[in-house]
């Protein structure tokens, strides 16, 4: 018989490529489906997403700069540093949804081929969705697409894992960085794929997770000014469309709730809702 | 000692692991051949590295056969993400055994390490990382609605890049859900064979992939067989027609990226430091095997004498020799064939009246070597500035306006690739324009990407490898466009 006491983990935040306790120094209590003490969730604060915001900013230059087959291929290694770890995160969903071990297998399988999904994409969406325009005259003229900047995301609230993939990936694919506030009552996984992201060569800053109250956080964010986008994947229990008019006064690109199991299905349009479309023009000598 | 003489640096060979003899890879198996095998050599010493085995016909049917099945039974019915994990297990293997697959490159085809180790390689691993993302989302190909794999492909690629090749072979074909036979060429088939090796490492399913060796019998046994739907050739012009005449009337999908004569066009204004570099990498890397090579220098009259002498003066610093030394520029002449080859032109060269240069280099005994080559006072007329060397010699022709040199670079039955070197970006884009060719490079040269579409105009082929066109041919498309 084994006389192994278990050493807990304190999930906190994972901002900036660390691990920080929230600086307000609140926690809140996870639970499982029966509504057992599962962890204690560390309850992100106003300055907590402001820190984000500013980690997020500092890293669009690092990551949106990196190749996009660079971006492919840290974006890969994450699918398989996750797939290794693949039995933490099936172990987690299973305590914090309380769903049956092979659900909580099929969500990380799931979750692993979305990320993959999207990593392949790093360098190709540019050859789909950019392309040479015929202008009349003699000019050069392309369309490229280009990341946005910083893409705050309220992540889908039902699921541990696969909901959160399935918002932040795609905004990683053209170069974005992204804050994301994790979903309130699952965000144990949120914090375990932080680990993950922070070994894959994944550039400090370029993800960061908030674990809390989604609808304390998302008014920062809806109204910071140095954020670019804003995924209400998650917010439908918000008040979201304070949260879009919060979100026009920099003219932030705005995604809306979605709900139900196909909430932020994968798509290219995922991907393109992030970037900005860059088009040169360039003259031709007459020969 | 001047600053040109370095200590050897030689790679060591110690990472290889080879065996004495190798088998067709087929059904995802090492088995013997029919035929009666051959050795390949190491082009630098002459000395043999490992016997190789000659696929007849009968063992190219049984390759054929396992594609076959492969295709019907295992390939065509995986979705495209499992195709994809398959391609990505393969990149990253590739990527893992980087340093054994460049000395194994260097060793059998004779080209510097540093370019199999920084260049060949490097491609190869992102070739299948690029398209593995592919085979999940073929439907944005821009192949059609509803793309659909061909069925078997049947592929023969060169002595000149032999990895690289393989990779732009197979990985698209496999993306895009075809099964392959592959034929590398008789003087490089290692790099194949331990390709085979890492495909059982990544447990490929058998047939998916099988290879053939042998030469150019093998190749024709390949082409011609009647079970195969897709045939993609790299190589030269003249098989390039026969395989076209061969497959006209089969309803096989052809691919073909043959010769070329490219120009390489350099502009008053041109930055002159940074053009002579390019021009040097334009025709010596790889000793000039490289079919989109810059073989013909364009440059214009004003320039000419100063561009010359300075590529002279470069030329001086370039090292010749042992292809695994880490500080060779250009290294052996891949076989005795070829270099005859380049010698004849070469002479050919002479006696048209044209004047040729080389730098002071001394060349190993034994192996295959020919020196940098210069000719100067060429004319459009002459064989060297009109047939394709695939050797390190540049024929260099002037020009005085733009439109003379369109003309000239325009003036080959060939459409490759061409260069362009000018400070002014409206210039090269015109001139860019007017290039009938199917790549060209403005202050860059020989550059290569899985996402850059790569193939010719005219008598250099059809079809691209690279980017979303290279899918596009290994794919069909069930629905007839404008339609639906």
């Amino acid at each position: 018989m084994s006389s192994h006491i278990s050493v807990p983990k304190t999930y906190k935040l994972y901002v900036n490529g660390a691990f920080p306790r929230s600086e307000s120094g609140r926690v809140y209590e996870v639970l499982d489906s029966k509504g057992r003490f599962l962890a204690n969730a560390a309850q992100a604060s106003r300055k907590d997403a402001r820190d984000a915001v500013v980690a997020a900013r500092a890293a669009v230059g690092g990551w949106s700069g990196a190749t996009a087959y660079n971006r492919g291929q840290v974006l890969y290694r994450v699918a398989e540093v996750l797939e290794g770890r693949r039995a933490q995160f099936e172990d987690e969903i299973v305590k914090q949804e309380g769903v049956s071990a092979s659900a909580a297998r099929d969500q990380v399988d799931a979750a692993i081929d979305r990320w993959v999904w999207y990593a392949g994409w790093a360098d190709k969406f540019a050859q789909v969705t950019g392309n040479a325009n015929p202008v009349s005259g003699p000019y050069f003229n392309l369309s490229v697409p280009e990341p946005t900047g910083v893409v705050a995301i309220v992540a889908p609230q039902d699921s541990a894992l696969l909901g959160l993939v399935s918002a932040v990936a795609p905004a990683l694919v053209a170069g974005n960085t992204v804050v994301v506030v994790a979903s309130e009552a699952h965000p144990l996984s949120a914090i375990t794929l932080g680990e993950v992201l922070a070994t894959s060569d994944l550039p400090k800053g370029v993800v960061n997770v908030l674990t809390g109250s989604p609808a304390e956080l998302a008014p920062w964010l809806a109204s910071h000014a140095d954020v670019n986008a804003l995924d209400l994947v998650g917010a439908s229990a918000l008040e979201w469309i304070d949260l879009e008019i919060a979100a026009a006064e920099t003219l932030k690109r705005v995604l809306t709730p979605e709900e139900g199991p196909d909430a932020a299905t994968p798509s290219l349009a995922r991907i393109s809702a992030f970037t900005e479309t860059k088009t040169v023009w360039h003259t031709k000598a007459l020969i | 000692m001047s600053f040109l003489e370095y200590a050897p640096a030689p790679e060591s060979t110690a990472i290889l692991d080879l065996k004495p003899e190798y088998g067709l890879f087929i059904d995802g198996e090492f088995t013997p051949a029919a035929g009666e095998s051959f050795l390949t050599i190491s082009p630098a010493t002459e000395k043999p590295i490992a016997r190789i085995a000659n696929a007849t016909d009968v063992d190219v049917d049984r390759a054929v056969a396992a594609a076959r099945k492969a295709y019907d039974k295992t390939w065509s019915r995986l979705s495209g993400r499992d195709r994809g994990k398959y391609l990505f297990r393969i990149a990253r293997l590739v990527q893992e055994r980087a340093r054994e697959l460049a000395v194994a490159e260097s060793l059998d085809n004779g080209k510097p390490i540093k370019e199999s180790r920084d260049v060949d390689v490097p491609l190869v691993a992102a070739w299948f990382f690029y398209y593995a993302g592919w085979a999940d989302k073929l439907e944005y190909a821009g192949a059609g609605s509803n793309p659909r794999a061909l069925g078997v492909a049947a592929q023969v690629i060169p002595w000149n890049f032999p990895l690289l090749m393989l990779a732009w072979k197979i990985a698209p074909a496999l993306a895009a859900g075809n099964t392959v036979v592959l034929k590398p060429a008789e003087t490089t088939p290692l790099t194949a064979l331990l390709f085979a090796e890492i495909l059982q490492q990544a447990d490929l399913p058998a047939g998916v992939v099988n290879i053939v060796t042998g030469a150019g019998d093998t190749g024709r046994a390949l082409v011609n067989h009647p079970d195969v739907n897709k045939v993609a050739f790299t190589g030269s012009t003249a098989v390039g027609r026969e395989i076209a005449r061969s497959t006209a009337g089969t309803g096989k999908k052809l691919t073909l990226e043959l010769g070329g004569k490219a120009a390489n066009i350099v502009f008053d204004d041109a930055p002159i430091d940074q053009a002579v570099e390019g021009i040097v990498n334009g025709i010596f890397f790889n000793q000039g095997h490289v079919c989109c090579a810059g073989s013909r220098l364009l440059v214009q009259e004003s320039i000419h004498d100063e561009v010359v002498e300075r590529l002279k003066s470069r030329l001086e610093t370039l090292r010749v020799g042992d292809p695994l030394d880490k500080n060779t520029d250009v290294g052996a002449i891949n076989s005795a064939e070829q270099l005859a080859r380049i010698r004849e032109l070469s002479e050919i060269g002479e006696a048209e009246g044209a004047e040729r240069w080389s730098p002071a280099c001394e060349l190993p005994e034994n192996g295959f070597w020919f020196a940098p080559t210069i000719f100067t006072n060429v004319s459009t007329s002459h064989r060297i500035a009109r047939e394709e060397i695939f050797g390190p010699v540049l024929s260099v022709l002037s020009f005085r306006t733009p439109a003379e040199a369109i003309a000239k670079a325009n003036n080959t039955p060939y459409g490759l690739s061409a260069g362009i070197w000018s400070e002014k970006g409206s210039r090269i884009l015109a001139v860019a324009d007017k290039l009938r060719a199917g790549v060209i490079w403005a202050n860059t040269f020989n550059r290569f990407d899985p996402a850059s579409p790569f193939g010719g105009y005219k008598e250099s082929g059809y079809g691209r490898e690279g980017g979303r066109h290279g899918l596009a041919a290994y794919l069909t498309s069930t629905a007839k466009e404008g339609q639906r």
